[in-house]
């Protein structure tokens, strides 16, 4: 896989349907109203959005949890 | 010879999300997606909710665009559908007469609303495809009385966003209590409780024996009015009326086949048809054999078809390391302003409720379907509670340990109408 992926949240679509966290758990989480929040360490929040970095090795599974999301709410970019 | 590569029935969640898994696997033959609707591929939970309430348009609702469909090398056939498969000679038949040919076929043609019993004439709506709801979202523009026949998940909904939008709604159903069947008669009451809470009238325990054309009343919609008779009597004057009395798989396709079909596609663990190994099914038209379960299934969630397309494409992908489907359950559903969420499998003989001291509109339901393991969960207005409900269906924990590990217990959650 590619380097340098990163995965953006934003918590103002979020609806708290935990897919994303059911397929990833040691990137996505829940807070306590139910909105969606990276775990990754250095991930920042601008505003309702957060990004942060996905490792190369767990691209495909990110990319899944991405794709679960009933509204949308995730998104990944792979950067060459 | 050329691959003819991967061709996929039905262009809803399960169909598109498998072609999508497949190229993201790094598939490289053909994906064809063939469809019975003119429209692009478009996702359906919104519907009943955020598209009926104008909060979401049509084309944020989509699924898959033409151009993500070029850019991912995925042929779509839209407007034509299947009507015949030959399993031996390798070929679906699409109502013009095309012949497709495949290597592998998934069928994903889904599910299609229950029809009205007594007719469709204008103002009687069905909701299932984006063509019901433009129709049903006229009529709710135009304001007047919704009766809205079935007070399931999608009745429900729909009463909401009609209510929403200032229509008078009253919602009728044959169960005393519609959601007691999946919740159990205290928690399906309470779930009752939150129609009349806003303003929405129901009368359940209490059929419907017709609809009936008014041409004495013309609604603002421009189309006669509706008379709904009620099985002691009563008449309902309405300016629509919605149906959501269920749904039926859509296999009749595939009766001369000889795949085994039984309320749906009968399906082994790998989510392959019984006694084939190229043809698979998945999504509501499915039913396989759920290892966890121990029998045959057939579930019409988003989040299932979405996990059966991703299992479906390994499959295909990797015939020598198949994986079986043992999906958890989970479902969720907007009404009015609340978000209730279900996982695992309720409605059992035992069931304890939670509640958040700090929100009160906030309580859960763990159910235990044998009175000692815990096998799901309801929750109202609380994501994270049935994220861990989630994480523990199948695990063998039982319905006390995982009592005691999410926190206190009250017996009796609070009503809607007292919390508002």
């Amino acid at each position: 896989m590619n380097h340098n992926s990163t995965v953006r949240v934003d918590r103002s679509t979020c609806q708290g349907y935990g897919n994303c966290v059911m397929k990833a758990p040691d990137y996505f989480d829940l807070d306590d109203d139910g909105l969606v929040f990276l775990l990754r360490p250095g991930a920042e929040m601008n505003g309702h959005e957060q990004t942060g970095d996905v490792e190369p090795d767990d691209f495909v599974r990110v990319e899944e949890a991405v794709k679960s999301c009933p509204v949308d709410a995730l998104s990944i970019d792979r950067t060459p | 010879m050329r691959p003819r590569g991967v061709v996929i029935v039905g262009t809803s969640v399960a169909g598109v999300k498998t072609a999508e898994a497949l190229r993201s696997g790094g598939f490289e033959e053909p994906v064809v997606l063939i469809g019975a609707e003119d429209d692009l591929p478009y996702d359906k939970p919104a519907l009943s909710k955020q598209v009926l309430l104008g909060t979401s348009t049509e084309a944020q609702n989509l699924l898959l665009s033409q151009e993500a469909a070029d850019a991912a090398g995925i042929e779509l056939r839209l407007g034509n559908a299947a009507v015949r498969l030959e399993v031996h000679e390798h070929f679906v038949e699409l109502k013009d007469g095309a012949r497709v040919g495949y290597d592998s076929l998934v069928i994903a043609t889904g599910v299609r609303a229950r029809p009205s019993p007594w007719g469709q004439p204008p103002g009687v709506h069905l909701v299932r495809t984006i063509a019901d709801v433009r129709g049903l979202r006229r009529d709710v523009r135009s304001g007047g009385r919704l009766v809205v026949v079935g007070g399931s998940f999608i009745g429900s909904e729909v009463a909401a966003a009609a209510n929403a939008q200032g229509m008078t709604v009253t919602v009728v159903d044959p169960a005393p209590v519609p959601m007691g069947r999946v919740l159990g008669a205290e928690i399906g009451e309470i779930l009752s409780q939150l129609h009349p809470a806003h303003g929405v009238e129901t009368i359940f325990g209490m059929g419907v024996s017709d609809v009936i054309i008014d041409p004495s009343v013309r609604t603002a919609a421009g189309h006669s009015g509706l008379t709904v008779h009620l099985d002691d009597g009563t008449l309902l004057p309405a300016d629509a009326v919605v149906i959501g009395i269920g749904t039926i798989p859509n296999d009749e396709w595939l009766l001369g086949s000889g795949l085994v079909i039984d309320n749906g596609v009968v399906c082994d663990e790998f989510s392959r048809a019984r006694g084939t190994t190229d043809v698979y099914a998945a999504g509501d038209v499915a039913r396989w054999f759920h290892p966890r379960h121990q029998e045959s299934v057939r579930v019409e969630h988003w989040t299932t078809a979405v996990e059966h397309a991703q299992n479906v494409a390994h499959n295909i992908s990797h015939p020598d390391d198949l994986r079986p489907f043992s999906p958890v359950e989970y479902i969720w559903s907007d009404q009015y302003d609340w978000k209730i969420q279900m996982t695992g499998r309720t409605g059992a003989v035992d069931y304890r409720v939670l509640r958040d001291d700090g929100r009160q509109d906030r309580f859960a339901v763990l159910y235990s379907t044998d009175g000692v393991t815990f096998s799901g969960a309801m929750t109202a207005n609380w994501p994270k509670l049935l994220l861990a409900c989630r994480r523990a269906v199948g695990t063998g924990v039982t319905i006390n340990e995982l009592e005691a590990s999410l926190g206190t217990t009250q017996r009796r959650p609070r009503l809607p109408s007292m919390t508002s």
